[in-house]
Formats: C-alpha cells, sequence, structure tokens
C-alpha cells in the first residue's frame, strides 16, 4: 500500500504533466487568405480589389485571450471589450459608375461608413457605439468621432447581419456615415499595419499610396463577422476581411492605352506570396475575351482558369497561385500584363481640322456597325464670335452647318442579279453595284442652323453719338470758359440814327449818346 | 569636510580623491549634473490653416513632422493636426503627397504618416485640451499627450497670425495670453521637464511675449510688425510650397543625425535676415539652462533605451504539427444545434413587422406644470366647493 501510494501520485502528476503539455502544443488557430482581382472595365478602365480574410478559430467571449497572432490584437480588444458581433467600417474617395464599369463586388458609399451589431448582452447599446467610434477614430485617424445621435440611425429592416446570428432584434443595430470625411494616406497606414505581413509582402506590396489614390475611386473596409468554422456550422470562428478596391482611370495612369500591366498600376510587381498565408491568389477577369472584336491577352500564362456566375453573369477568371513556384518561373517577380488585341480592322479615319477663313473641318470614317445596336457619332463645338464685317445683314437667322454624309454598303437580303445598264429602268442604275449581295446608299442628315453671339450692330453708332456729346458739352464748355475773354464794345451806329436818337433823348430829359 | 562632499555631489568628490585633474574635467563633470534629465520626448505640431492656397503651411508641419520621426520620436508620441488635407485634394495634381522642394523634389508626406486631428477636429478647444490633458474620456490614446514631469515637449504651430493671436481655420483665434495660461496649467500639472516652443507665423514673436512658465524656450519667425514670406512657388502646383523659416529649419534639421551634438545656439542662426526677410527672434529668459548646452536632439529627437546583450535568446520550435481532433471531440459536445446565417432581405418579416410599442414615460415637469397651472386658474375663478366634484 505503502508503495502503491507514490505510484499513483506520479501517475497523476504525468497525467497532469501530459494535459499541461497537450494545451501549449495547440496548433495555430487562426489562417490568413490573400486574393487580388484584376477586372479590366467596359469604358478602358481597370479596377483591382484586395481582399485579405484572416479567419480566427475562437470564442472571444468565452475565453480569457491574450495571445493574438494574425488576428489584431487591437481589434481583438475592441470585440471583447465593446461585445462587438459584428463591425463594418469603409472609407470611400469616389464614386461607382455602375454605368460605365458594369457592377462593382461591394459598392460602399463616399466618405465614411460604420454599421455594427452589437450582441444581446449590451446594456447601453448607444453609449458602446459613442466610445466605439471615438476608439476607431483612432485607431484609423478618421474623424469618426463626429459619429452622434444627430447622424445615426437604427435600420428597422436593411442591414441585417452578414454573419452568424441568433436572432435579429434591431435595437442592437447602429448605422452612421459621414460624407464630408477625406480619404487619404493617414487612413491607408493604420489599415495596411492591421495586415499580418503588413506591407513588407505578398500582395500588400502593391499597395503604395502614391498610385493609390491616384485613381478614380479608392475605396478601404474593414468587416468583422462570425462565421460558420466549418459545413457542420456547430461552432463560430471569427472573420475579419479588409477589402480595398480601386479603379485606375484609362488617360490619368494608361496614357490612354487600354494596356495593363502590375507595373504600370502599382508601380511595383510582386515577388512572393506572404509566408504567413495559406492561400494567396490573383484573379484576373477575361470574360470578355472574343466579345466586339476584341481579345484579352494575359502574360504569363496562368496556372489555371475559374469559372463562375458572379453577380447574375458568368464570368471566366484566369488564376495565378503565388504559393506556387511555378507562377514565378524565371523572374522572381511577378508582373502580370493585360493586352488588348484587335480581331479585325475597325476601320478608317480621317480628320483634317479647320483652319479659320481658308477651310472648314474634315470628318470622315469607317465604320462597321455591330448587328442589332444603335451607334451615335456626335462632335462637339464651341461658337465663336466672328468679325464685325463678316456678319450677314441678317444675322440673327443662325449659320449654316452642311449636312453630314452617310455612305452605305447595305447586305441584300433579297438575292438578285447584277443589273444591264442599257436594258434596265433608270430608276435602278444610280450607283453601279459590283455584286448583287449588297447595294450601295448614300443618306445625307439635315443641315444645322447654329445660332452665334450676334452683337449689336446700332451701338458704333450709339458710341460715336454719346462720345461727340459729351465731348461738345463737358470739353466745349470748359475750354470756353477758359480761353473766352470778355471786351466791352460799342456798337457803332450811323450819323442819321445817332441825330435821331439825341433827339429823342432830349426830349425824354436824358444824357445824349 | 569630506564626507559632506561625498553626500552631496559624489562625482565631484571621487574626482577629488583619485587625482588632481584638469579644471575642464571638472566642468565636464558638472556639466554632467546639468544634463537634461529628460526621460521621454513627445511633440504636438499644429497647422491651422485650411484652404488650398494654404499648402505652405501644411507642407511646413508635415516637414517638422518628418525630421521629428527620422530622428526617432515614434507615432505614438506625436500629436499631428492638419486643419486641411491637402495631400488628397481634387486640386493637387500628384494624389497623396506633398512637397517642399520645387521640382517636387521632396515628399514629406511620405507612406507612413498618422494623422491625430484632421479637418474640422483642429480647433483651439481641442488644441488646449490635448495641452493640458483634459480631453473627453473616449478620446483614443493617439490624440491624448500622455506626457509626464521628465518629458521634453516639442510645441510647432504654423498658419496665419499678426499681433498677439493665432487664426484658426479662419473661424477662430488663440491669443498670446490663453498660450501662456495653458503652458503654466502644463507646468502647474507637471506635463513637462522642458519645452521648445516654435512658431512660424506673422509677427510670430508676439506668441511667445507672455510666456511665464519656466524651462520654455521660444523660436519664432518674425518679430512683431513684420510678416513671415513664404519661399518659392511651383508653376506644376501651383501655389507656394514652404515658408521660408521653416525651409532654412527643414535644411538645417536635414543634416542633423540621432547623435548629432548640435546645439541651440546653431538652431539661432538658422535663417538670417538676409535669407528669411523677416527677423528671427527667440526667448530663452525662461530656460535654465544654457542654449549652448542644449542640444537639438533633446527636443527633436528621442531619448532610446538601449540594453546591449551577449547572451543568446533560443527561439521555440514550431509546434504545429499537433492534430487537433481531440479538441474539437471536446467542444462538439458543448453545441449540438447548427448555427446559421440571417436572411438578407427577408420581405415577408418585414412587411409584417410590428412597430415596437412606445416605452411609456412618465408626464414631463412641463406637462406637469401646465396641469397644475389650469387646476389653479380653475378652482380660483369657481371656487373651491368645486373640489369635491372632482374627488
Amino acid at each position: 500500500m505503502a508503495m502503491a501510494a507514490p505510484l499513483v501520485l506520479h501517475l497523476l502528476l504525468a497525467l497532469l504533466l501530459g494535459l499541461g503539455g497537450q494545451s501549449r502544443a495547440e496548433p495555430e488557430r487562426d489562417s490568413l487568405r490573400e486574393e487580388l482581382v484584376l477586372t479590366p472595365l467596359p469604358s478602358g478602365d481597370v479596377s483591382a480589389t484586395f481582399q485579405f480574410r484572416t479567419r480566427w478559430d475562437s470564442e472571444l467571449q468565452r475565453e480569457g485571450v491574450s495571445h493574438y497572432r494574425l488576428f489584431p490584437k487591437v481589434l481583438g480588444q475592441l470585440i471583447s471589450k465593446y461585445s462587438v458581433q459584428e463591425l463594418h467600417l469603409s472609407l470611400t474617395q469616389g464614386f461607382w459608375r455602375t454605368r460605365f464599369w458594369g457592377q462593382p463586388f461591394l459598392q460602399a458609399p463616399a466618405g465614411a461608413e460604420l454599421w455594427v451589431w452589437f450582441q444581446n448582452s449590451v446594456a447601453d447599446v448607444d453609449k458602446s457605439w459613442k466610445e466605439l467610434s471615438n476608439i476607431l477614430s483612432g485607431i484609423f485617424c478618421a474623424s469618426l468621432n463626429f459619429i452622434d445621435s444627430t447622424n445615426t440611425v437604427t435600420p428597422t429592416a436593411s442591414f441585417k447581419p452578414l454573419g452568424l446570428a441568433n436572432g435579429t432584434n434591431h435595437h442592437f443595430l447602429r448605422y452612421a456615415v459621414l460624407p464630408r470625411e477625406v480619404v487619404c494616406t493617414e487612413n491607408l497606414t493604420p489599415w495596411k499595419k492591421l495586415l499580418p505581413c503588413s506591407s513588407k509582402a505578398g500582395l500588400s506590396v502593391l499597395l503604395k499610396a502614391e498610385r493609390l489614390f491616384h485613381t478614380s475611386y479608392h475605396s478601404q473596409a474593414v468587416h468583422i463577422r462570425p462565421v460558420c468554422r466549418d459545413a457542420h456550422c456547430v461552432s463560430v470562428s471569427w472573420e475579419l476581411r479588409q477589402t480595398l478596391t480601386v479603379v485606375f482611370d484609362a488617360y490619368t495612369t494608361g496614357q490612354g492605352k487600354k494596356d495593363w500591366s502590375l507595373f504600370r498600376m502599382f508601380s511595383r510587381t510582386i515577388t512572393e506570396a506572404c509566408p504567413l498565408a495559406s492561400q494567396s491568389y490573383v484573379y484576373v477577369d477575361i470574360s470578355r475575351n472574343g466579345q466586339e472584336n476584341e481579345s484579352l491577352e494575359v502574360s504569363p500564362p496562368p496556372t489555371s482558369t475559374y469559372q463562375a456566375v458572379i453577380l447574375g453573369d458568368r464570368k471566366t477568371y484566369a488564376v495565378y497561385d503565388l504559393l506556387n513556384l511555378a507562377t514565378f518561373s524565371g523572374s522572381r517577380s511577378l508582373n502580370l500584363q493585360l493586352k488588348w488585341r484587335q480581331l479585325q480592322d475597325i476601320g478608317y479615319i480621317h480628320y483634317q481640322p479647320a483652319q479659320d477663313r481658308l477651310r472648314p473641318h474634315l470628318l470622315e470614317m469607317l465604320i462597321q456597325l455591330p448587328a442589332n445596336s444603335v451607334t451615335k457619332v456626335s462632335i462637339q463645338f464651341e461658337r465663336a464670335l466672328l468679325k464685325w464685317t463678316e456678319y450677314t445683314p441678317d444675322p440673327n437667322h443662325g449659320f449654316y452647318v452642311s449636312p453630314s454624309v452617310l455612305s452605305a454598303l447595305v447586305p441584300n437580303l433579297v438575292g438578285a442579279k447584277p443589273a444591264n445598264w442599257e436594258e434596265s429602268p433608270l430608276f435602278s442604275t444610280m450607283f453601279p453595284t459590283s455584286d448583287s449581295s449588297s447595294y450601295f446608299v448614300r443618306l445625307y442628315t439635315e443641315p444645322l442652323l447654329v445660332n452665334l453671339p450676334t452683337p449689336d450692330f446700332s451701338m458704333p453708332y450709339n458710341v460715336i453719338c454719346l462720345t461727340c456729346t459729351v465731348v461738345a458739352v463737358c470739353y466745349g464748355s470748359f475750354y470756353n470758359l477758359l480761353t473766352r475773354t470778355f471786351h466791352l464794345e460799342e456798337p457803332k451806329r450811323s450819323r442819321l440814327v445817332r441825330w435821331l436818337a439825341n433827339i429823342i433823348r432830349r426830349i425824354r430829359g436824358v444824357p445824349p449818346v | 569636510m569630506l564626507s559632506k562632499c561625498v553626500v552631496d555631489c559624489p562625482e565631484l568628490c571621487l574626482a577629488y580623491l583619485t587625482s588632481f585633474p584638469s579644471p575642464s574635467v571638472w566642468q565636464d563633470q558638472a556639466e554632467q549634473l546639468f544634463k537634461s534629465g529628460h526621460t521621454n520626448n513627445w511633440a504636438v505640431l499644429v497647422c491651422t490653416s485650411r484652404f488650398w492656397f494654404n499648402y505652405r503651411h501644411v507642407a511646413n508641419t508635415l516637414s517638422v513632422y518628418r525630421s521629428v520621426k527620422r530622428l526617432g520620436i515614434p507615432d505614438s508620441h506625436i500629436v499631428l493636426m492638419l486643419a486641411d488635407d491637402m495631400a488628397c485634394n481634387p486640386r493637387n495634381p500628384k494624389p497623396a503627397t506633398v512637397f517642399s522642394h520645387k521640382n517636387m523634389e521632396l515628399n514629406v508626406y511620405g507612406d507612413d504618416v498618422e494623422v491625430d486631428y484632421r479637418s474640422y477636429e483642429v480647433t483651439v478647444e481641442n488644441f488646449l485640451r490635448v495641452l493640458t490633458g483634459r480631453v473627453p474620456p473616449s478620446a483614443p490614446r493617439s490624440k491624448r499627450l500622455l506626457s509626464d514631469d521628465r518629458s521634453n515637449v516639442l510645441i510647432y504651430m504654423t498658419g496665419h497670425g499678426g499681433n498677439g493671436f493665432l487664426k484658426f481655420q479662419d473661424s477662430e483665434e488663440i491669443t498670446n495670453v490663453e498660450l501662456a495660461d495653458a503652458f503654466e496649467q502644463m507646468w502647474q500639472k507637471r506635463r513637462y521637464h522642458e519645452m521648445l516652443f516654435i512658431i512660424d507665423t506673422c509677427q510670430g514673436a508676439s506668441m511667445y511675449e507672455r510666456f511665464y512658465s519656466p524651462n520654455v524656450m521660444a523660436l519664432a519667425s518674425s518679430q512683431v510688425g513684420e510678416d513671415s514670406l513664404s519661399h518659392q512657388p511651383d508653376l506644376a502646383i501651383g501655389v507656394h510650397l514652404m515658408d521660408r523659416y521653416t525651409f532654412y529649419v527643414l535644411e538645417f534639421l536635414e543634416e542633423i543625425h540621432p547623435a548629432s551634438q548640435a546645439n541651440m545656439n546653431d538652431l539661432f542662426q538658422v535663417c538670417p535676415k538676409s535669407l528669411c526677410v523677416s527677423t528671427p527672434g527667440h526667448r530663452t529668459d525662461l530656460f535654465q539652462r544654457n542654449p549652448q548646452n542644449v542640444l537639438i536632439t533633446d527636443f527633436f529627437g528621442s531619448v532610446r533605451k538601449v540594453e546591449l546583450t551577449t547572451e543568446t535568446v533560443s527561439l521555440k520550435p514550431d509546434l504545429s504539427s499537433m492534430g487537433y481532433s481531440h479538441l474539437k471531440c471536446h467542444e462538439d459536445e458543448e453545441l449540438a444545434e447548427p448555427l446559421s446565417y440571417a436572411a438578407q432581405l427577408p420581405v415577408a418579416q418585414i412587411i409584417h413587422q410590428k412597430p415596437k410599442p412606445k416605452e411609456w414615460h412618465p408626464p414631463g415637469g412641463f406637462i406637469l406644470g401646465l396641469w397644475a397651472l389650469i387646476l389653479m386658474v380653475f378652482f380660483k375663478t369657481y371656487g373651491i366647493k368645486h373640489m369635491k366634484y372632482v374627488f
């Protein structure tokens, strides 16, 4: 018995140590996936969407977590302190032009948008909301501290939780937008520091502020939500998604050409995947290959392709796996290039600009019109002021612009034999045709009557009259006053008249003249 | 005598005991006693002007920010306040950049900048709250000046000013009296050990006239009655890029490295009248040490705690090879019910939502008072005998 006790004790100790050892040797419970999607847009621009997703298999509320690996500590502490169930913050500059660019993956309003679902255990939601927005303003260097009751709402029907939810009582939802918020490098810097690889490796080396803000649209966002850990969905993981969408303008960045490369967009190339990432992909949208007489060529050749129905459209993506060393074959850096090749010669354009008072504009274009479509050709012009002698006597009628001419070869729907000129009626032999598959037609548009700014032609006469009057009255008066001298002069009369006047004066008693 | 000496100044006594050293060694050791005793550095950099044509004030502040970061003060110890955004301004032909030299030689905005107070947050009230430490409890750490009595604080302000005031965002001013009082509050609360105040505005010397707290040294770009002038315009950007005084200060600071021994007298010589057109001024009467002994890095650089060690530190090996299947089984038993995602647009549920019954609140004071008044008037007019019909 005496021997058994220490044995049991040793066994117990070993068991405890064993268990302790196991709990120390935990595998990492967070993982990182990064991806970049390049989408050539119909207008010639290209959009780049970065997404960095950190998934953390832990339940922040239940355990007292103190060890953070990939998941940023500042956000983890925020979630546990304010009992946040979901957090969505976006900072955007610009507006996504759906008409020119198509549908975005995730659109955000201009300025700052913050919406948060709190857990059911929060007693004072408004107080937590105020403190949370202040803390976030310090983290992201944005003026989110201006969020208060005057710009916060509690939506009742929309903004349902995007993650796992245990009932949706909208009392725990708060939403605010600050449209005046400016997005600049000081917001990008802390956003980049939340990434596990910061801006040192992987896709985040492309995130340079000088290029990212020279864009038509820049949107960066942070989304935190609970997700299913696996298909059974019995336990919860925290997902942090950081997304950044930029649209590079064809003219400011691309110098008008539609060819793109990573170097032209970001002024650097990818050298490696983030070592902490479990997946790292670059997707290029090649769905528009083969449409509209253009084909998209992607070099270097992709590792694989991926097809899916995204936002209602079937799309094809060229996939580059950055963790696969074959992607970087040869060079140590990956510079993706997108080149557009014309499948057919689109036509011919001849333009001769006008020279004032010498010759007019001449624009000739040979266009191939696609079927079942409407093609509009428009020219912008400005009105100028002519010299006053160049106006017609009736300038208010307007000036005429000559009509445009459209010459077309229209395909024949009905087969016909080429006509013999001498035997056919005159009305069918206006235009010579080489074959019977199409007929030639020449059409004209209406002339354009343009109202040019017309000066008031009576004004020169009015000006002369007024000026002369003013000169005569003012200057003339002054001249007279200054140069006229007055002398007294006696009128000279004849002797007879003077003698008669003296007699009359003597009669009156007045001294004589 | 010797025992008293040992108690008071042991270093000097040691020197005395060991040998008869030369007077210069004594002087060095005496200076050791008067060396700045600060343990950390803080910087508060403020640009107070809004609008695109005041680009140069933002460039001024950012160039001081850049120098201060380069010499070692971390972002957590810098409070940067910019009243307007020039880098991402739609009028900036090169977005995300702010240049200080023409021909776009030096981008002082950089890639790693953290602005703590920006745009409408730069107000006189917020500035004084930062200085005195009376920020609201929800203010994040990056917006606070957490200095203590061993901190050396650098305060740099730039913008449009006049005789005795500095204009904030074209809508309010801070006077030199307010500023002096704020510094005195800082002194009373022991929020600084030594302070360097630099101001680059017109008539800047008027702002430091009223200081009365000890250990404050002040520099200004122009005297009362003089204007501080801007340096050079850039034709591509279209505005003046920097002010003269800060431009030459930046050139001077670019030569400084963290181990530099340059002192304050060199900083006073920066930008003489021939270059600056205005006369820079300084004020050192409140400062206890001789400016010659004050290093530039005492204010622009940072005290670093460096510990040298020769022992090796071994890192634990990677333990991710263990499978965690037993842990999973353990957790599976706890939750058996699968969770689900919420429907994003449940139309039926939305349409048939019952509006939440509003909580009943007892009538407030106004309503109660109104009813009391009405009842009083009624009973006064018609007599108290009607009361019995009410009750």
